[in-house]
């Protein structure tokens, strides 16, 4: 015989699906948001979204040629992945090397001293955030008005977000929901415009990146806790619908809640993860010190997430028996 | 439309012969039949070197409940009884035969009309039916007779014809609906008389929308059997899934389909009993699909139980220059070969052969926990955690995650984006837990 044929066990065809395909997926789907950012504020989220891209990319590899000696995977698009969400939580005038330690403290501390991707507990980008959100208080809550690419990177013009004004009780100086929804709300880079990011999140949706469970909990909790206290007190907090288009609610709900590695595994323990990050997020809006509270609340979600892995089981075949 | 409730995928369906005309193999010029073509003890031989046989002289005796006799499929004389490598590299018992023309043993009824009288008592069925050699031809080759005899206190109410054929590129179920539907259906008749129930359903998958159809027609005017299409989804042709889908109950872990009232047949068993009873012919040949994308014809063949299936592979048109593997079933739950000069057996639904390009395994990455292995499994397991309770050997826990309930069906290593042998090592760890479980229960 000229030919030896080869031999494994079943089954002997593949879908299709790879990590990097799920990946760029999900770089395709902040691409809107993406260019909402460069629309609104210029050369500043350029700058800070390449540093971030570069830096991340830049370090996996660092870590994984020199420390680990591992197989390379900077061709996974994770890494790239990691660094636009971050920056899409950065104001856009963040100095480039903050943008570095951010990006090294990510990839280092949040991913690749797990062992990389798939092991990391927590999400990289909000490690990242919320470490230069401890380390650079002042930096990390001063926003830039978005003028478009007249504004200049390090000293623009800046101005307080709708949840700023929202903490401080300044209802009336809140800027009206069509903006909040469309653009023209100061905040991080990729969190101005609600749209753009919910056309991501039906792409996502639509390619069966992600499912419904985790945006469409945390979103409902959401609107249910601010509907309680709008109900209970409407001179000091707002309609729900503000707290839905504010802040990080659509970026952390569609992108940063729904990562993977750091998300439950069934259904049903999404749906208790996405209610859970809906409650921490509203208490620490409504009563907490930081006038945002997605990022703590995915961060310490993400931390219970392998007890929920371990309670919530999927419903078995054959367990309910009705004769 | 009908489908199973938990889990399921949508492989690409690549069904290459489907309406390809049915094709009668010639005969080979040798034949080389295993004793255990059947879940169940192996037949015992009854002929020896030397001896002339005809088309459908027993050649083995079952040789317990649970076991199937099987017939010569070729007139001529036994040149030896041995074993022999099959088609996956173990040594089984055949016997060879080398062919002399064409004599088929004289109470078999070789024309080719239909008829549909039967007078026959549901014990007289079940005999005759045994004693043709007829098993599962789905795939799972279980003893039909044993399925029809429900055990004491347990009593059938519905059964339940699989002309699903979920599995990618497999034909020969879909092309025998075509071909043979009033057979079938009075196949379909004998069963419901013999398992005493009065009432049928016949199961296809929605991509068979002709065989749907013919049928519909033809069920119109018989009594107590329905046909109901189903939404395509795999693997819905396991017979769980399939009771699922059609009758809305789910047969409780390790117990089987007659817990819930059902038994379940595959189309092409229900021709072949129809063959036994009504044309008094054993079960010595079937409808295999030979298929593959680089291969020059794909066919749908009868062929002799026994035929090499390098003689299929050379009918269809050769082996393609880009042949990488070859499966015996489909590709999902098929099984690679290693010796094409192995024989069809009653229970080989295709013989698919494969490029690099398909088939080839990718290289496997770190689990991103996606879910997507949990959300597709229709028993409700997790696969990756039963992947890595496998990896550190953790029996017990494995058993508590009831991996013994998977039924292989390889959703979830189709679906794993790091290309993860999710099934690989379920497979292991099932086979491992169960054979603790019985040794535990040996020991009681």
């Amino acid at each position: 015989m000229d030919k030896l044929l080869k031999v494994s066990p079943s089954p002997h065809v593949h879908g299709g699906d790879s990590v990097s395909r799920n990946m760029l997926r999900v770089i395709v789907a902040l691409l809107p948001a993406y260019a909402v950012a460069l629309y609104s504020f210029g050369v500043g989220a350029l700058v800070v979204s390449l540093t971030a891209m570069f830096s991340c990319v830049l370090f996996e590899y660092l870590i994984q040629r020199f420390l680990l000696k591992g197989k390379f995977t900077i061709n996974n698009y994770s890494a790239l992945l990691t660094g636009l969400l971050l920056s899409f939580n950065l104001p856009s005038n963040l100095p480039w090397w903050i943008v570095v330690i951010g990006s090294v403290v990510a990839i280092g501390i949040g991913k690749m001293c797990f062992g990389g991707l798939g092991n990391n507990p927590f999400n990289p980008a909000l490690v990242g955030r919320v470490f230069l959100l401890f380390s650079f208080p002042v930096q990390m809550t001063t926003w830039p008005r978005p003028l478009g690419w007249a504004s200049s990177y390090l000293d623009a013009e800046t101005m307080a977000t709708p949840l700023s004004l929202l903490k401080a009780g300044k209802l009336e100086q809140m800027p009206d929901a069509l903006n909040m929804f469309l653009l023209d709300t100061p905040g991080s880079l990729g969190e101005i415009s609600a749209l753009a990011l919910l056309i991501g999140g039906i792409y996502l949706l639509i390619t069966k990146v992600i499912t419904w469970h985790i945006p469409v909990s945390i979103l409902l909790t959401v609107t249910a806790f601010a509907g309680i206290l709008y109900g209970v007190d409407a001179t000091t907090y707002p309609l729900p619908h503000i707290h839905l288009l504010s802040g990080g609610m659509m970026l952390g709900a569609i992108f940063m809640a729904t990562d993977y590695v750091t998300s439950p595994m069934t259904h049903k323990g999404m749906l208790i993860y996405g209610f859970f990050i809906g409650v921490i997020t509203m208490v620490i809006r409504v009563w907490g010190v930081y006038p945002e509270g997605m990022s703590f609340a995915i961060l310490i979600m993400n931390a219970f997430t392998p007890i929920i892995n371990k309670y919530v089981k999927p419903k078995r075949f054959g367990r309910v028996v009705k004769k | 439309m009908k489908t199973f409730k938990i889990g399921g995928i949508h492989p690409e369906e690549c069904k290459l012969s489907a309406g390809v005309a049915i094709e009668k193999m010639p005969l080979p010029t040798q034949v080389a039949i295993p004793v255990a073509q059947h879940i169940g003890a192996p037949a015992t031989v009854v002929v020896a070197k030397g001896d002339k046989v005809k088309v459908g002289t027993l050649i083995a005796q079952a040789s317990g409940f649970v076991s199937a006799n099987v017939h010569s499929s070729v007139s001529g004389v036994v040149a030896k009884v041995d074993n022999e490598l099959d088609a996956f590299g173990n040594r089984r018992q055949v016997v060879v035969i080398d062919v002399e023309g064409d004599e088929w043993e004289e109470a078999i009824d070789l024309k080719g009309d239909f008829k549909r009288t039967f007078n026959l008592t549901s014990e007289e069925i079940i005999e005759r039916i045994k004693n043709a050699g007829i098993v599962g031809l789905g795939g799972a080759t279980f003893p039909t007779h044993v399925k029809l005899m429900p055990p004491p206190g347990k009593v059938a109410e519905v059964l339940i014809i699989n002309a699903v054929e979920c599995e990618p590129y497999l034909t020969s179920d879909h092309v025998l609906m075509l071909e043979y539907a009033d057979e079938i259906l009075t196949g379909v008749q004998l069963l419901m008389r013999a398992a005493k129930v009065n009432r049928a359903i016949i199961g296809i998958e929605n991509n068979k929308k002709d065989a749907i159809a013919l049928l519909q027609e033809k069920v119109s005017k018989l009594i107590g059997i329905e046909v109901c299409p189903l939404k395509m989804k795999y693997p819905q042709g396991s017979e769980k899934q399939l009771i699922d889908a059609l009758i809305g109950r789910q047969v409780p872990s390790g117990a089987l389909p007659i817990e819930v009232g059902a038994i379940v047949q595959n189309v092409g068993t229900a021709f072949a009993v129809y063959e036994a009873i009504v044309k008094n012919k054993p079960l010595v040949d079937r409808i295999v699909t030979v298929t593959g994308k680089s291969l020059a014809t794909p066919k749908n063949v009868l062929a002799r139980i026994g035929t090499p299936m390098s003689a299929l592979i050379a009918y269809a048109g050769g082996m393609p220059d880009d042949t990488f593997k070859i499966i015996a079933g489909g590709p999902m739950m098929g099984r690679a070969i290693v010796n094409i000069e192995a024989p069809i057996q009653k229970g080989s639904s295709g013989v698919l052969l494969m490029s690099e390009r398909e088939s080839v395994r990718a290289e496997m990455d770190n689990c991103i926990r996606c879910g997507k292995c949990v959300s597709v499994c229709c028993m409700g397991l997790q696969p990756y955690l039963l992947m890595s309770l496998v990896e550190k050997k953790m029996w017990q826990e494995a058993e508590q995650e009831a991996v013994y309930d998977c039924l292989e069906c390889g959703s979830c290593s189709f679906t794993c984006p790091a290309h993860r042998p999710l099934l690989d090592y379920v497979r292991y760890g099932k086979a491992t837990v169960m054979k603790i479980m019985r040794e535990r229960s040996v020991k009681k």
